[in-house]
């Protein structure tokens, strides 16, 4: 490939818009094509009932990486926060809400003995994730038959654990593999504190508190505060939609043509490596690399073809996880509910109902056998508290994560989201009891609708589980965790591949280095 | 009873304990086994219950000994004899069957039958689990590095580690990883289609653990259900002849043959320690023994949160003694037989009856079972490991006679916290009994006498801290380097002179000896001696 070559990035996702800035400024001549008619992919704000706006998938900010957003000048484009530093509330039927600031608890029935275990459970766990956040700006290093990068990747992920010192290393790698329900159960009494630190491990994943594996969910969703994500986490003027806005206009300032409603049919090959893509329109773009901000099935199968792959390799990638467990509420309301004894300062906080830790694992139970929870756990954002762009004055938006809600075919009927949305919506009013009356419209997507909407694989907004066995040079799949796939010139550059998912930006900016040294070869 | 003086004393004579103690024997010390039962064996046991009838009360089926052991320390000569059995077999409740051939090719074809694609799936399945074993074999048998020192020895152990993972190639290396931490669920759905094959072998990433086969790490239980061997066939399961009872036995005539003591009925009650070194033990009954060198083959709970004084041990250690994961999951019923039961689904002249037989449908129904188990109550329709060990061993009953072991998944220590009560023994008893009838319609009428064994019991019999039958769960933080605790994994308690040499250390549960073997290599090592305990492993 030569310093001019042509790039084409499939999607622009805010990873797929990273990467595209990256391999502009590297001089590279980029177009991103999208199908939808607006950029963002999983990160927009969209009109779901006339006057009201809201996060459409991801609704709030916590994993940005704070040198990305400054080396693309985010905040120059536009990037704005209308809130920073959210507390989480963890809410409880009695109405003694726990209020949890990083590892300070400011409310609740709660021993002084929990107290200071949570500082101290708080600080060892940002400790662990900032191993973790170290990798996200690094590409897997191959464990065997790689080159000197991939020794010295190793070395380095090596080194970071090392420096944990010899208490902190041993207390790592007790605890890395395993899950959170063990590690609150050892460490604190309050059932409230323990489902409320044990809901942040389970959130998007298809685990409980039980499940082992929940510790790395728990680690990777904090990695990206440990290493400083400017902010904590925050709610992005305009929503998560600006955030995306804020990654194109980077990427148009640096040179990058992006061209909306341009769906992608399939990528095109000249032997055995990638000749550019065919559009749905008939169109045919010539390009020496193609970078795709699709998730890896369908950016492998259904773009790629499995035909052009190794059949090993094509059975890896089926049996990659992508089975997603959580549906997105949407509520446009006249007024702001009112939560039991919440004050109304707490209202715009990120708001969780995640009672007990017996509550979650019921509510998992069900899907594990392919049904929604009867009583699902919820992670609920009012941006409008905050941020008056979204909804009419005086009216109120109120976004949640429901969890859970297995991608299958049972639960994703017409009938079993009106179902869902009934169990939520008596979840909800048992905290908020008038919020029924307060309802203009709602919105329920299950994860079968966002896969049709934001063409997310089983609709799993990872892109694919985030487990052990799918992490690091495991992610997506072994063979391909360096974002090249074994077809010459395609690349992944989405939450598929490392470090997986969370608006970070990280996917995006590895990837285009990943292209440039290939380039450089 | 005046005090006594011994090199070292074995707290505790199951299977682990006797090997620790035979092998400190065989260096020349002066070795003093205390255990509280009236017998010796642990859970590795053969007791006549019902008059006529021997039982394995507790473990029963052998194939993980480890054959250095088994051949170093001349067990055959010691009469211990292992007689295979082949395969088993799963009945649905449509009488449908799976058989488990022991046969490679006689399996891949009955699979086959149930689903062509799965036939062809079992050679790349059973090919990537025998890597695995093969993988793991050699570590049984050494004693794992600390990745956080910088000691010569602990670097060549790590050097060793990482050689054999280089060994496997590129690919295998990240097949292994995935392996230890994948749900057996999603293992077996990258080989598997059908529903009866994947439940029937989800069953060995269960077995004894408190975790259902959705749940992720339970990939790597499976090994501990198929690394084993007899007679040089891994995976191959066999009955050890008598009992076994017949391995502690063996084992204990082994520990005499090297002048050994036992004393049973002596229930360790304290260990004695002054100044950060232990000096003996105290009794129950008053008896007091010294010496040097204390180990325990209790589990690792049980041995830090009663044998020792608190104000002896750290804080933060008690704390993780205490945190220590060893939860009960399973149960048993020994039963009486006065002759053999009728399985139609079967026939009478099948050969998949003399081996394991479970009554399965689905990996789901499996799982629900575990739900029951996280709700704290026994599984209404548990997981059954059922097998007739008098069709091959015809010593363990009365001629004509039968006995039937069933191991029951999942049981809980207790019933939503409080204790059992006869009322839920007998309740869960038939619960597993109504399940075995509906498969063998003369089965009920056959019953002579059914021992019941709920995770209380085996408790109370044998120590195992809520009945846990692998001395600790088998998850990644409680193994290789972290087992029991992490800085602990070498056979060395907090206290100068203390060892530990249970299941609840590496490499874990199972009727394995290696644990007691390998605490044998750290003491002689820390008594500079020559060492006497194998290590490696060269016909696989």
């Amino acid at each position: 490939m030569t310093e001019a070559g042509n790039v084409i990035i499939i999607g622009a996702g805010h990873n797929g818009l990273a990467c595209a800035a990256y391999l502009a400024k590297a001089g590279k001549r980029v177009t991103v094509l999208e199908a939808a008619a607006q950029v963002g992919g999983a990160a927009v704000t969209r009109e779901f009932s006339p006057g009201f706006k809201v996060s459409a998938c991801a609704h709030l900010s916590y994993m940005l990486d704070a040198r990305i957003a400054s080396e693309l000048d985010l905040a120059r484009h536009g990037l704005a926060s209308a809130r920073d530093n959210l507390k989480t509330v963890a809410l409880q039927l009695a109405g003694e809400h726990l209020v949890l600031n990083g590892g300070k608890l400011e409310g609740g029935r709660v021993s002084d003995a929990d107290r200071t275990a949570l500082a101290t459970h708080h600080a060892t766990m940002l400790k662990f994730a900032r191993v973790l956040g170290k990798q996200n700006n690094r590409v897997p290093p191959r464990l065997m038959g790689g080159g000197r990068s991939d020794a010295i990747g190793a070395a380095l992920l090596g080194l970071d654990i090392r420096r944990l010192g010899r208490d902190d290393m041993r207390e790592f790698m007790r605890i890395a593999g395993i899950n959170i329900y063990d590690i609150v159960e050892e460490s604190f009494e309050s059932p409230a504190l323990k489902a409320a630190l044990a809901f942040d491990a389970v959130l998007g994943t298809n685990l409980s508190p039980r499940s082992n594996n929940s510790m790395l969910t728990l680690l990777h969703r904090l990695s990206g505060i440990a290493s400083g994500t400017t902010g904590g986490t925050s709610l992005p003027a305009g929503g998560m939609g600006a955030v995306s806005e804020a990654f194109a206009r980077a990427a148009t300032a640096a040179g990058v043509t992006i061209r909306l409603s341009s769906p992608v049919k399939n990528i095109t090959l000249n032997g055995d490596r990638v000749s550019g893509v065919a559009l749905e329109s008939g169109e045919a773009l010539a390009a020496d690399v193609v970078v795709s901000n699709a998730d890896p099935k369908r950016t492998l199968f259904g773009l790629l073809g499995a035909r052009h792959l190794e059949t090993g390799f094509v059975h890896r990638v089926r049996h990659f996880r992508t089975r997603g467990l959580a549906a997105k509420l949407h509520l446009a309301l006249d007024s702001l509910p009112d939560f039991s004894r919440l004050p109304a300062a707490l209202a715009g906080e990120r708001l969780v109902i995640a009672p007990d830790l017996v509550y979650l694992e019921h509510a998992f139970d069900a899907a594990k056998y392919g049904e929604n929870s009867p009583r699902p756990a919820l992670e609920i954002s009012i941006p409008t508290v905050y941020d008056r762009t979204l909804a009419p004055a005086g009216k109120h938006v109120l976004s949640a994560v429901v969890q859970y809600a297995p991608y299958a075919e049972s639960a994703s009927t017409d009938a079993a989201r009106a179902q869902l949305l009934e169990n939520t919506l008596n979840v909800l009013a048992e905290y908020a009891p008038e919020i029924r009356g307060k309802i203009v419209a709602s919105q329920l997507l299950l994860p079968a609708d966002l896969e049709r909407e934001f063409r997310l694989t089983g609709g799993h907004w990872h892109h694919g589980e985030l487990a052990l066995d799918q992490f690091l040079m495991l992610r997506p799949v072994p063979g391909a965790a360096q974002y090249a796939m074994p077809v010459t010139g395609l690349y992944l550059c989405g939450a598929g591949a490392h470090p997986g998912g969370g608006v970070m930006g990280c996917a995006g900016k590895n990837a285009a280095q990943a292209v440039i040294k290939a380039g450089r070869a | 009873m005046p005090d006594k003086n011994y090199d070292a004393i074995v707290v505790g004579a199951g299977h682990n304990g006797l090997t620790n103690a035979t092998y400190l024997a065989r260096s020349g010390l002066k070795v003093l086994l205390l255990e509280k039962n009236s017998w010796i064996g642990g859970a590795a046991v053969s007791r006549e219950i019902e008059k006529g009838w021997t039982y394995s009360n507790c473990s029963y089926v052998c194939s993980l000994l480890r054959p250095e052991i088994f051949r170093d320390l001349e067990l055959a000569r010691h009469g211990l004899q292992v007689v295979p059995y082949g395969g088993g077999v799963t009945i649905t409740s449509k009488g449908d069957i799976l058989g488990s051939y022991a046969d490679h090719e006689l399996k891949r074809r009955e699979f086959a039958r149930h689903n062509a694609h799965d036939g062809d799936a079992y050679d790349r399945y059973s090919t990537e689990v025998m890597r695995q074993c093969k993988f793991i074999r050699p570590l049984l048998l050494r004693t794992p590095p600390d990745p956080t020192s910088l000691r010569p020895r602990d670097i060549r152990e790590l050097i060793f580690l990482s050689k054999e993972f280089k060994k496997l190639g590129e690919q295998v290396i990240y097949d292994t990883i995935r392996f230890y931490s994948m749900s057996i669920a999603d293992y077996l759905g990258e080989f598997f289609e059908s529903d009866l094959i994947k439940a029937t072998l989800s069953g060995s990433g269960i077995i004894g653990t408190a975790m259902g086969p959705y749940s992720p790490g339970t990939a790597y239980v499976l090994l501990h259900h198929y690394m084993g061997d007899v007679d040089g066939s891994i995976g191959s399961w066999g009955f050890a002849r008598g009992g076994m009872g017949a391995v502690s036995k063996a084992l204990g005539n082994a520990f005499k043959s090297f002048g050994g003591e036992i004393v049973t009925d002596a229930d360790v009650t304290q260990v004695l320690v002054r100044g950060n070194r232990v000096t003996g033990v105290a009794c129950a009954n008053g008896n007091e023994y010294r010496a040097k060198v204390v180990v325990s083959n209790l589990d690792p709970k049980r041995t830090f949160t009663r044998l020792f004084d608190p104000k002896d041990l750290k804080p933060e250690f008690v704390k993780r003694a205490k945190n220590f994961k060893i939860r009960g999951s399973s149960g048993k019923l020994n039963i009486a037989l006065d002759g053999l039961p009728e399985f139609p689904a079967l026939g009478n002249d099948n050969p998949l009856r003399f081996g394991d037989l479970h009554f399965l449908e689905s990996l789901s129904q499996v799982e629900r079972a575990y739900d029951d188990w996280k709700n704290g109550t026994w599984s209404k329709e548990p997981y059954l490991d059922l097998l007739i060990p008098s069709m091959t061993d015809p010593t363990m009953t009365p001629a004509g006679k039968h006995w039937m072991s069933v191991f029951v998944q999942y049981v809980p220590s207790t019933i939503q916290g409080r204790a059992w009560t006869d009322e839920d023994r007998n309740a869960w008893k038939n619960t597993v009994l109504d399940q075995i009838a509906r498969y063998s319609p003369n089965f009920k009428s056959l019953i002579r006498h059914v021992e019941v064994r709920t995770p209380d019991v085996i408790e109370n019999e044998t120590g195992l801290t809520d009945g846990n039958i692998f001395q600790g769960d088998l998850s990644l933080d409680q193994m290789l380097f972290n087992r029991p605790f992490p800085g602990y994994a070498q056979y060395r308690g907090p206290t100068k002179g203390f060892y530990m040499c249970g299941s609840g250390t590496h490499p874990g549960g199972g009727v394995m000896a290696a644990p007691g073997a390998n605490a044998a290599r750290e003491i002689l090592h820390d008594l500079r001696r020559p060492n006497l305990v194998p290590e490696g492993w060269h016909d696989d």
